[in-house]
């Protein structure tokens, strides 16, 4: 139903919201920052026990990927926060996501490092033994730095799926920019569509951003300048 | 392809794995009793609480039939989705810049909008269009817009990888630029991206579980009712039994994915793996959460 005023009116709701908007976008930035160092920490954790010749670290790992990446984020949510005050531990919404959100990308980086490190040719690796280097000469000279340069990528990939998935939240009390948008479209029912659209937009703003910036990361540190 | 990072450890290395296997068996152990001990003592093992779906006929009719929902929502979004897929990268690669320029924007966008927005599109602004759907369509919807996209860029990645000599070939049989897209490298590009395609499959049959969001009967809607009518002590029994079910169906497929997988390696270049190497394991297919 189009708005009785005419069409200028129709990103009223828009602007007339600018404020909630912007702490709506902070906090989806926010939770998206510290998800994000969370799972790089402990997926890079995760991926070393994969890697490394001690058995029950790598069976370990291998378990908990398989677990986290076959369960929906949305149940990995329900677990924190309906499950974990069952236990009596109690944070607010915002930790509670933070915590679940990490939780689940953690895998999902854990496999990117681990399929980065793998991608190194191992050409390379008996190359560097055979000149005599020792084994954490090798992987710091020689295979980390290659490594690092695969795995820009698909950390990409993953952090644009954790901005995006911080959206879940919403469901789960926490004001940011999914939750704003649809308490909006409650509040001013005839713009529905207008209020919609600048949540889309913040959306993208976002990740169009970080696919922007890994795209100069990889430009930059591209072995063969493109 | 794997990774010989060290030489194959002699006497003295086999000797410090074994003690580092020991202690690190001995700590996961120990963290696995000690969350097992706080649940205990906060009374989560009572075997009342997991005795439920023996005590509740109704909590395994209601668990049963919100299973048959999810798949139902994830049969149709997979299919509608790749309907949508297989015509935006078949726009995307066309030669005409008209056709491709707007759908590259398409699907540029719809991949950077989170899922619960496009459902919430579908759910709450369609009708103000005068579209009106149903729960079970609008998450369909929303599965279809996002999958789609994703899709169609594992199809344009998968025809831009057939050799062009295949084109050339059609080219010089005198096919035209569709007949050359449906006969010679759409086949080719699906077989060779089987596996992707059922990774995707699983993805999507994860996010069917947002239509919880919207009222939607799948699994985790159902299974939210039954804690709230129970009571939130039966959080973690029902919760586990919802996690477990959607790895079993998860599990499965990507079991799928993988032997999918291994069949065209095997084909395309021999054996992977060179007897004596201190292998790190497979390159997964890469993953998106």
């Amino acid at each position: 139903m189009p708005s009785p005023t005419g069409g200028w009116s129709l990103i009223d709701a828009v602007l007339d919201n600018l404020d909630v908007f912007r702490e709506g976008f902070v906090r989806t930035l926010l939770l998206s920052l510290f998800a994000a160092v969370a799972a790089l920490l402990l997926g890079s954790l995760l991926a070393t026990m994969r890697v490394s010749p001690v058995p029950p670290l790598r069976w370990a790992g291998a378990t908990y990927v398989e677990i986290v990446r076959n369960t929906p984020l949305t149940v990995v949510f329900f677990f924190v926060v309906f499950v974990l005050p069952q236990i009596d531990i109690v944070f607010s919404y915002f930790t509670f996501a933070v915590v679940a959100l990490a939780v689940y990308h953690t895998a999902f980086v854990c496999e990117a490092v681990r399929a980065g490190v793998n991608g190194v040719d191992a050409g390379q690796a008996e190359a560097a033994r055979a000149l005599g280097l020792t084994f954490p000469q090798t992987l710091r000279l020689v295979i980390l730095p290659q490594a690092f340069r695969n795995v820009i990528q698909p950390l990409g990939s993953v952090g644009s799926a954790l901005i995006r998935n911080t959206s879940i939240a919403a469901a789960f009390g926490v004001q940011e920019l999914t939750g704003v948008s649809q308490g909006l479209t409650t509040a001013n029912p005839s713009d529905v569509i207008a209020v919609l659209l600048a949540g889309i937009v913040c959306y993208l703003i976002l990740t169009l951003s970080l696919a922007a910036g890994v795209g100069l990361a990889e430009r930059r540190l591209a072995a063969v300048p493109r | 392809m794997s990774l010989v990072l060290a030489d194959p450890p002699g006497p003295r290395g086999r000797r410090r794995i074994l003690i580092a296997s020991l202690v690190a068996a001995a700590l996961l152990i120990a963290l696995v009793v000690l969350a097992m001990l706080r649940l205990a003592d906060k009374g989560q093992l009572d075997p009342e609480l997991w005795q439920v779906f023996a005590d509740e006929p109704d909590l395994r009719t209601l668990l049963w039939e919100g299973l048959l929902d999810t798949l139902r929502a994830a049969a149709t979004g997979m299919v509608l989705a790749v309907a949508v897929g297989t015509a935006l990268a078949f726009a995307r690669l066309s030669r005409r810049r008209f056709v491709r320029g707007p759908a590259t924007t398409v699907v540029e966008v719809l991949r950077g909008l989170p899922l619960l927005m496009l459902i919430f599109f579908a759910y709450l602004g369609l009708p103000e269009l005068g579209v009106n759907l149903t729960a079970f369509w609008a998450l369909v919807i929303g599965l279809t817009a996002y999958n789609g996209a994703v899709l169609s860029e594992i199809f344009r990645a998968g025809i831009l990888s057939i050799d062009r000599g295949q084109t050339e070939a059609a080219e010089a049989l005198g096919l035209r630029g569709t007949q050359i897209f449906t006969l010679i490298q759409f086949p080719q590009a699906v077989r060779r991206m089987s596996p992707t395609l059922v990774s995707q499959l699983v993805t999507l049959l994860k996010d069917t579980s947002l239509g919880f969001v919207i009222g939607y009967t799948e699994l985790l809607r159902q299974g939210r009712s039954a804690v709230e009518f129970l009571g939130g002590r039966y959080a973690l029994p029902i919760y586990t039994t919802l996690a477990v079910i959607y790895i079993i169906v998860n599990g499965t497929l990507s079991l799928i994915a993988r032997w999918l997988e291994r069949r065209q390696s095997a084909r395309a270049d021999g054996p992977a793996r060179t007897p004596g190497d201190t292998s790190v394991g497979d390159t997964p297919a890469e993953l998106v959460p």
